[in-house]
C-alpha cells in the first residue's frame, strides 16, 4: 500500500474498531427493504457531503491554496435549489441552476485569486462570510421546507440497493480522477504548486487552472448543497455546511497531501473524509457527552497528525533504521571550475 | 605593513558545511577608518564570511580579534553590541512601521517602560542628518524609494556607535546618483574613522570608493591589496583563479555563421534591469554572454524569453515584428529557456524525472489533451538515453538528481519542443566534469543541426569554445559583440570587461 495512505487507513480501521467494541454488530450490514443497512453504510452516506467537498478542496490545497468558502457555497446552492423547487421548478432544472450558481461563484474566487492576486484565504473569507449572508437572503431567513419525491432521491433515495448520495459522491470521485489523472490537469496542478514560478516559466497559464480548480471546487460544494438539503427536505441559510470547509481542509490534510502545495492524493483525501465521519459517529455511539465532543474530535485529529508526522514519529518511536548521520567531508569535492 | 593596528583581524578562518568546504583559511585584516572591498566571484565565500564575522554562523576554526582583543559572536545581537554592524543587500526593515521606529526598533527610549516619542524622533532625526538626510521620520519607511531605504538602514546600524559597518552589496539596487549620495555617506564615515567592509559585483564602484581589497575565491584567501596597485585586468584573473600567460588561445573554436537571420534584438531594455542594446542571433548560431556576475547577463536571457517585460525597444524574429510578453509566447516562436537557478525557476523537484520532461510540452498543449503514456514514455526515454541521464529511472523523484543530472532533465524538457533558439543560463554551473562536457558537445551538435542558442557562462574558456560570437556585458550594460576569431583570447574577454569597451 502506498505509504501515504498507510496512516489514515490506520486510524480508520482503529477508530472502526474501537466502534465494534462498544457496539457489537458495528460492522454488520443487511438488506431491508431490498436496500442495505447498517452503520458501515450510514458512514458513507453521511459522509458523502464532506468527500464531496474535500475532493475539490484537495485541488486547491494542490495548487497551494485554500478554499475558506465552501460552506457557505453549500448553503447557497441548497437554498437556490430548494428555493426553485418551492416555486415549481422541476427538479432538475433547480439542481442545475444551484450547482451552475456554484460554478459562478467558484470561477469569481479563482478571479480574485489568480488575476486580481489576492491571498486564497483572504479572497475566499470574502464568499465565506458574504455567502451565508446571500443564502439567507435567498430564503429569506427561513427555512424553507420542500415536500418533492424526486428531490428527496439525491440525499435520502437508494438506487441499486445503495444510497444514491454515496453512489453521486463515487461517480464525482471518478470524474475528478480522469479529469485529474487521465487528463493533465493533475500534472499542471501539481506543478503550479510545486514551483509557481518555474511553472510560469515552462509556459504554463497558472491563471488558466487556478480559475478552474476554485470553480471546480464549488461545484463539488454545490453538489453537495444539494445533497444536503434534500437529505433534510430543507433548506437552512444559516446552518447548511457550517463548518464544513475545516473538516474538509482536516480530511485533505490527514489524507497526505501538504497544504504548502504540490503532490496530492484522492485516495488519501477519501480517507481522510471518512475518517472524520467515523469519528463523528464514534462520538455518538460510545457516549461522549455532547458538551465535550469538539474537545475530543480535536484531540483525536491533533493525534493522527502528530501521527502523520516524521520528525513526531521518529521523536517519540526511535526506530532502528535510522540513518546514522555522516560528518562532513574536509575535502571541498563540489567541482565549480573558475 | 601599515602602521596603523587593524581594528578587525581575522587569523584562519575555517568553516565547514556539509559536503563543503565554505571557508579555508581565511584572513581579513580592516583598518579603522578605511573602506576595505571583498571581492570574489559568486561562490567565494563572501556571505559566509559575513555571516561568521556577525555571528550568523559560527566559524569552525580560526579567531577574530576586534580592537586587538579576541571576540566569538554566538548571535548577530552580540556582534552589533561590540561594535560591528552590517546592513545586507535585502533591507531588512520593517516597511509598514515610521522611519523613526525602524531606526530604533529594539532601542526605543523609554520611560517608565513608555517609550518617549518625542526624543525618539528627535534621535533619528539627528542620525539620518548626520548621513545629510532630511526625512519625515513619522512616516512609513514603504514610503521612500529603495535607495533611502538603504539609508535609513545603515542609519541603524550606525545607532549603535558602529566601528565597523559590513555593507553586503548596498549598491545592487541604486542609481547613479543614489549611489554617489551612498558614496558621501562612506566618505564622511571614513573621516569619523569608522572601517567599511564593502562587497560589490560592480569593479568601478570598487575602484572608486574602496581602499584596500581582500580577494576570495572558492573559499580561500587569494591576497590582500591596495586598491591602487591592482588593476582591473589583474583582478578578475585573480576572481577567476588563472594566470594571464597560462590563457591559451583556443584552436577549434567554430567559424561564424553566415546563415539567415533568426532573431534581432534593437535597443532592447528593461529599466533597473539592462540598459538597452542589439543583438542579432543567426540561424544555427551560439552567441556567448560573458561577463561578471550580475552584469546583466540573465536579464539579457529573460527578456528574450519573455520571462520579464521589456520596458523599452523591439524584437523581430525571421523579420517579423514579435512581441515577447510572456513565456507563452516565446515559446510559440520556438524560443527555449533554462534558467540559472534551476531549484528556483526550472525544476519541480516534488515531480518526476517524466513529468518534468514533458510539462512544457503538455503546458503548451493545454491540459484536455494529454499525452499518451506510451509517447510520453518514448520521449523520456530517448531522452535519458540521448543525455544519459543517471539514474535513468523515469519515475525518480528530480529532488533526488545531482545537479548535472538535473540539468540535463531541464535541457530534455525544452528539447522535445524542438526549439529554434536555445537560451542558456550558466547551463554547466556547479556540475561535474563529465556532465559538462556532455552539455558542452551536446551545445555544439544542436548548433550544427541549425538550432541557435544563447549561452552564458562565466567561464570565459567555455564561452570561446562554443561560441561563433560573444557579446560582452559589465555593469548590466552590452559593451561589446566580438566575433570569435583568432584574436579573441580569454585575455581579450577580461581586457574587454576590464576596460569597459572604452578601449
Amino acid at each position: 500500500m502506498n505509504r501515504r495512505l498507510l496512516w489514515p487507513a490506520v486510524v480508520l480501521a482503529l477508530l472502526l474498531l474501537l466502534n465494534l467494541l462498544f457496539t457489537p454488530g458495528f460492522l454488520s450490514i443487511e438488506v431491508k427493504d431490498g436496500h442495505f443497512y447498517g452503520s458501515l453504510i450510514d458512514i458513507l452516506r453521511f459522509g458523502a457531503p464532506l468527500v464531496l467537498v474535500s475532493l475539490g478542496m484537495t485541488l486547491v490545497i494542490a495548487t497551494g491554496g485554500i478554499d475558506l468558502s465552501v460552506g457557505s457555497v453549500v448553503a447557497i446552492s441548497g437554498a437556490l435549489a430548494c428555493l426553485a423547487i418551492s416555486e415549481g421548478t422541476g427538479v432538475l432544472a433547480a439542481v442545475a441552476v444551484a450547482v451552475a450558481v456554484a460554478l459562478v461563484l467558484g470561477a469569481f474566487n479563482g478571479f480574485l485569486v489568480a488575476v486580481v492576486g489576492i491571498q486564497p484565504i483572504v479572497a475566499t473569507l470574502i464568499l465565506m462570510v458574504a455567502g451565508r449572508g446571500l443564502a439567507q437572503l435567498i430564503t429569506d431567513g427561513q427555512i424553507i421546507t420542500v415536500t418533492d419525491a424526486n428531490f428527496k432521491v439525491i440525499g435520502g433515495g437508494y438506487l441499486l440497493m445503495l444510497p444514491f448520495g454515496i453512489l453521486l459522491a463515487l461517480v464525482v470521485l471518478a470524474a475528478t480522477v480522469f479529469l485529474t489523472r487521465r487528463l493533465a490537469l493533475g500534472l499542471l496542478i501539481e506543478s503550479v504548486g510545486g514551483n509557481a514560478e518555474a511553472s510560469r516559466l515552462a509556459g504554463l497559464r497558472s491563471r488558466g487552472i487556478l480559475i478552474t480548480v476554485y470553480a471546480f471546487a464549488a461545484l463539488c460544494a454545490g453538489i453537495a448543497g444539494v445533497m444536503v438539503a434534500s437529505n433534510v427536505s430543507s433548506a437552512d441559510g444559516n446552518n447548511a455546511g457550517l463548518w464544513i470547509e475545516l473538516d474538509a481542509i482536516l480530511a485533505v490534510v490527514i489524507g497526505g497531501t501538504l497544504l504548502t502545495g504540490g503532490r496530492f492524493s484522492l485516495g488519501g483525501t477519501v480517507l481522510g473524509a471518512l475518517v472524520i465521519q467515523t469519528l463523528t459517529t464514534t462520538i455518538y455511539s460510545i457516549g461522549v457527552p455532547p458538551e465535550t465532543t469538539l474537545l475530543f474530535k480535536a484531540l483525536v485529529v491533533a493525534a493522527v497528525c502528530l501521527l502523520q508526522s516524521t520528525a513526531f514519529r521518529s521523536k517519540v518511536f526511535p526506530q532502528r533504521e535510522r540513518p546514522v548521520a555522516r560528518p562532513a567531508t574536509t575535502k571541498d569535492t563540489t567541482e565549480v571550475a573558475r | 605593513m601599515t602602521s596603523a593596528a587593524p581594528i578587525l583581524q581575522l587569523t584562519g578562518i575555517g568553516k565547514q558545511f556539509p559536503g563543503v568546504t565554505a571557508l579555508d583559511d581565511v584572513d581579513l585584516r580592516v583598518l579603522p577608518g578605511e573602506v576595505h572591498a571583498l571581492m570574489g566571484e559568486n561562490g567565494a565565500g563572501k556571505s559566509t564570511l559575513i555571516k561568521v564575522l556577525t555571528g550568523v554562523h559560527p566559524a569552525d576554526s580560526g579567531t577574530i580579534l576586534l580592537d586587538g582583543r579576541e571576540v566569538t559572536f554566538a548571535h548577530p545581537l552580540e556582534a552589533q553590541h561590540a561594535g560591528i554592524s552590517t546592513v545586507y543587500q535585502e533591507v531588512n526593515l520593517c516597511p509598514n512601521l515610521s522611519v523613526a521606529e525602524n531606526i530604533l526598533l529594539g532601542r526605543e527610549p523609554r520611560r517608565f517602560g513608555r517609550i518617549q516619542w518625542k526624543s525618539l524622533r528627535r534621535r533619528a532625526a539627528e542620525r539620518l542628518a548626520a548621513l545629510e538626510l532630511d526625512l519625515d521620520v513619522t512616516a512609513p519607511l514603504a514610503q521612500y524609494s529603495l535607495a533611502i531605504q538603504q539609508m535609513v538602514a545603515i542609519a541603524r546600524a550606525l545607532e549603535v556607535e558602529a566601528r565597523v559597518l559590513v555593507l553586503d552589496e548596498p549598491t545592487s539596487s541604486l542609481d547613479t546618483d543614489e549611489v554617489e549620495q551612498l558614496f558621501r555617506v562612506m566618505r564622511n564615515l571614513k573621516e569619523q574613522g569608522v572601517a567599511i567592509l564593502f562587497v560589490s559585483h560592480f569593479l568601478d564602484q570598487v575602484y572608486e570608493i574602496a581602499d584596500r581589497m581582500t580577494i576570495l575565491r572558492n573559499g580561500r584567501r587569494e591576497g590582500d591589496y591596495p586598491i591602487g596597485e591592482l588593476g582591473q585586468v589583474e583582478l578578475i584573473a585573480k576572481m577567476i583563479g588563472r594566470d594571464l600567460a597560462e590563457l591559451e588561445r583556443l584552436d577549434d573554436r567554430p567559424p561564424a555563421r553566415t546563415t539567415g537571420t533568426l532573431l534581432e534584438a534593437d535597443q532592447l531594455g528593461r529599466t533597473g534591469g539592462i540598459e538597452p542594446f542589439t543583438l542579432t542571433i543567426r540561424e544555427g548560431e551560439v552567441v556567448g554572454l560573458a561577463g561578471l556576475l550580475g552584469s546583466g547577463r540573465t536579464e539579457v536571457a529573460r527578456l528574450l524569453f519573455g520571462a520579464d517585460h521589456a520596458t523599452s525597444g523591439s524584437v523581430t524574429i525571421d523579420g517579423e515584428p514579435v512581441s515577447l510578453r510572456t513565456p507563452q509566447i516565446a515559446m510559440t516562436h520556438k524560443i527555449a529557456f533554462c534558467p540559472e537557478d534551476r531549484k528556483a525557476d526550472g525544476l519541480i523537484p516534488d515531480l518526476t524525472v517524466r513529468e518534468n520532461v514533458v510539462l512544457a510540452l503538455q503546458a503548451r498543449r493545454g491540459w484536455t489533451r494529454p499525452i499518451p503514456r506510451e509517447q510520453q514514455a518514448q520521449l523520456v526515454d530517448r531522452y535519458i538515453k540521448a543525455l544519459k541521464i543517471s539514474p535513468a529511472d523515469p519515475e525518480q523523484l528530480v529532488r533526488n538528481l545531482s545537479g548535472g543530472n538535473q540539468q540535463k532533465v531541464l535541457l530534455a524538457r525544452w528539447l522535445i519542443l524542438e526549439p529554434r533558439l536555445l537560451i542558456l543560463d550558466e547551463p554547466t554551473r556547479g556540475i561535474d566534469v563529465g556532465a559538462k562536457a556532455e552539455i558542452q558537445r551536446l551545445v555544439a551538435e544542436l548548433s550544427d543541426g541549425g538550432m541557435a542558442v544563447l549561452f552564458i557562462s562565466a567561464e570565459l574558456e567555455e564561452v570561446l569554445r562554443l561560441s561563433h560570437k560573444v557579446g560582452v556585458l559589465r555593469d548590466r550594460r552590452l559593451i561589446a559583440e566580438l566575433p570569435n576569431d583568432d584574436t579573441l583570447t580569454t585575455e581579450v574577454l577580461m581586457q574587454t570587461i576590464a576596460s569597459g569597451g572604452r578601449s
